[in-house]
C-alpha cells in the first residue's frame, strides 16, 4: 500500500469515527445545565484546538530535526503539518466565536487564549506564505525551519504576555491538577473526540506528505 | 569571543558608515516617524480620549513601524553586486556577521526612536523629563528583542518575492510580547507609578531579549550558508 493510499484510509476511518462522535455528542451525551446546546460545540472546538497546537509543536520539532540532519523529509513533514494545522486553526477560530456569542455575548474578546490561538493561526499563515515566496527548495526548507523554530518559541511568550494582561476563558476542565470536573459521559465523549481529531490529523498529514513526496519526485 | 565581538563591530561600522554617507534611509525613517505621529494626532478625537491614555500606544505603534522600515534596509544593500557573497567569504564568523548587523540595526533604530521620542513629547505635550531614564531603559529592552528577530528574518526575506511585505507579515506576531510589555510599562511610568509595580513585565521583556538574541544567533548561520 502506498503512503497516499494509507493516508486515504486513515482519513476515511477518522471521518467515519468523527460522524460517530457527533452522534454521541448530540444524542447520547447529556446537555450541560447552564450552557444548554451551545456547550456541544466544545466537543469540536477543544479537540480542533488540540490538533492545531499539535501541528505547531510538530512543525517546530521537525524544523529542529531538519536543521540538525538536513533530511528533506523533515521539511516535507513540517510543510504538511503546517497546512493541516492551518485547517484545524480555522475550525477552532470559527467554532469558538459561535460559542462565545451565545455564552459570553460577544463574537470575539481579547482573552489570553483567544489571542494565542489567533497568533498561532497568523504564524501558520506566515509560514505558508514564506514557503510560497521562496522558489529554491533548499533555501525554502532552511528558511521555513528557522521560522518554524522561532514560532514555537514565540507562542509561550505570547501566552504569558496576554495572560498577564487579561483572561476570560473557561478555566481548564480536564487537564488540571485535581480530577476532571466533568460528568463521565461528557468526559468520554470529549476524550473520544480528542482521539478522533488526532487520528484525523495523522490522516491529513499522511495524505499531504504523500502528495508533497510525489510532487518532489516529479520535479 | 573578543575576536567575534571585534569582527561584529567591523561589520556594524561598515553598515553605519554606509548609512552615514548616504543618509537616505535614516532621513526617510525619521520623516516617516514624524508623519506617523502627525497622522495619529489627526486620527484621534482629543476631546474624547485624554492624550495620556493614548500616549503609550501612539509611541509604540510609531516605533514599531519605524523599526520595520529600518530592518527592511539591513540586508537590502548587500544584494547589490552580490555584496553578501563577499561578506560571507570574508574571514568573519557567521555569529559576528549577525551581531554586526544587529548592532547596526539597533543603532539605526535608536536614532529614529530618539527623534521620535522628542517629536512625541513636542506634539502631544507629554512631559517625560522626570522619567527619562527608566523610559529609555524600557525602550531599549523592548527594541532589542524585536530587532534581534527582525535582523534574522530580514536576512531571509531579501531573497523572497515581495520582501517588503513579507517582513511585516512574518515579524508582527513577534512584536506582540515586547509591545504589550512596553505599552504597559510606559503607561505606568507616564502615570507616575514606581517601576516596582511592573517587575513582571520587565522580567518578561528581559527574558524575551535573552531568548531571542540567543536563538537568532544560533539560527542565523542557517539563513546565509550556501
Amino acid at each position: 500500500m502506498t503512503l497516499a493510499q494509507r493516508g486515504r484510509w486513515i482519513t476515511g476511518v477518522a471521518l467515519l469515527l468523527l460522524a460517530g462522535v457527533y452522534v454521541r455528542a448530540l444524542v447520547f451525551t447529556p446537555e450541560e445545565i447552564h450552557q444548554g446546546l451551545a456547550q456541544k460545540i466544545f466537543y469540536v472546538h477543544a479537540p480542533a484546538a488540540w490538533s492545531a497546537m499539535l501541528s505547531m509543536g510538530l512543525v517546530g520539532l521537525s524544523s529542529i530535526l531538519f536543521l540538525l540532519v538536513k533530511d528533506p523529509r523533515y521539511d516535507r513533514f513540517a510543510a504538511a503539518s503546517a497546512e493541516v494545522g492551518t485547517a484545524f486553526s480555522v475550525v477552532m477560530l470559527t467554532t469558538g466565536p459561535i460559542w462565545g456569542k451565545t455564552i459570553w455575548g460577544t463574537w470575539w474578546t481579547w482573552d489570553a487564549r483567544l489571542t494565542l490561538t489567533l497568533f498561532l493561526f497568523f504564524l501558520f499563515l506566515g509560514y505558508l506564505l514564506l514557503r510560497g515566496a521562496v522558489t529554491e527548495p533548499g533555501l525554502r526548507a532552511r528558511y521555513s525551519a528557522v521560522l518554524g523554530i522561532c514560532g514555537l518559541v514565540l507562542l509561550p511568550f505570547i501566552h504569558l504576555s496576554v495572560y498577564l494582561f487579561r483572561t476570560l476563558h473557561p478555566a481548564p476542565i480536564v487537564l488540571k491538577p485535581s480530577a476532571p470536573s466533568l460528568p463521565p459521559e461528557m468526559l468520554v465523549t470529549l476524550l473520544c473526540s480528542f482521539g478522533v481529531f488526532t487520528l484525523l490529523y495523522v490522516g491529513f498529514v499522511t495524505l499531504r506528505y504523500a502528495i508533497g513526496d510525489g510532487g518532489e519526485r516529479d520535479a | 569571543m573578543r575576536k567575534t565581538l571585534r569582527h561584529a563591530w567591523i561589520v556594524a561600522r561598515k553598515d553605519l558608515l554606509l548609512e552615514f554617507r548616504s543618509r537616505t534611509a535614516i532621513l526617510s525613517a525619521v520623516v516617516f516617524t514624524a508623519l506617523v505621529l502627525v497622522i495619529f494626532e489627526f486620527g484621534r478625537d482629543p476631546t474624547a480620549i485624554a492624550t495620556l491614555d493614548l500616549a503609550p500606544s501612539i509611541l509604540w505603534v510609531t516605533f514599531s513601524f519605524a523599526a520595520m522600515l529600518g530592518l527592511n534596509r539591513a540586508f537590502q544593500a548587500e544584494l547589490e553586486n552580490q555584496a553578501l557573497d563577499g561578506l560571507l567569504l570574508a574571514p568573519v564568523s557567521r555569529i559576528s556577521l549577525y551581531w554586526g548587523k544587529l548592532l547596526a540595526n539597533l543603532a539605526f533604530v535608536a536614532v529614529v526612536e530618539t527623534v521620535g521620542l522628542l517629536l512625541f513629547t513636542l506634539f502631544f505635550n507629554v512631559p517625560v523629563g522626570h522619567i527619562l531614564l527608566p523610559l529609555v531603559g524600557v525602550i531599549a529592552l523592548a527594541t532589542t528583542g524585536f530587532i534581534a528577530v527582525g535582523t534574522l528574518f530580514s536576512a531571509m526575506v531579501i531573497r523572497t518575492r515581495f520582501a517588503e511585505l513579507m517582513l511585516p507579515v512574518l515579524l508582527l506576531p513577534f512584536l506582540i510580547p515586547p509591545l504589550v510589555g512596553a505599552v504597559q510599562v510606559t503607561a505606568k511610568l507616564l502615570a507616575g507609578r514606581p517601576l516596582s509595580e511592573v517587575g513582571g513585565w520587565l522580567r518578561l521583556l528581559l527574558a524575551y531579549d535573552i531568548v531571542f538574541v540567543s536563538l537568532a544567533s544560533i539560527l542565523f548561520p542557517s539563513t546565509v550558508t550556501e
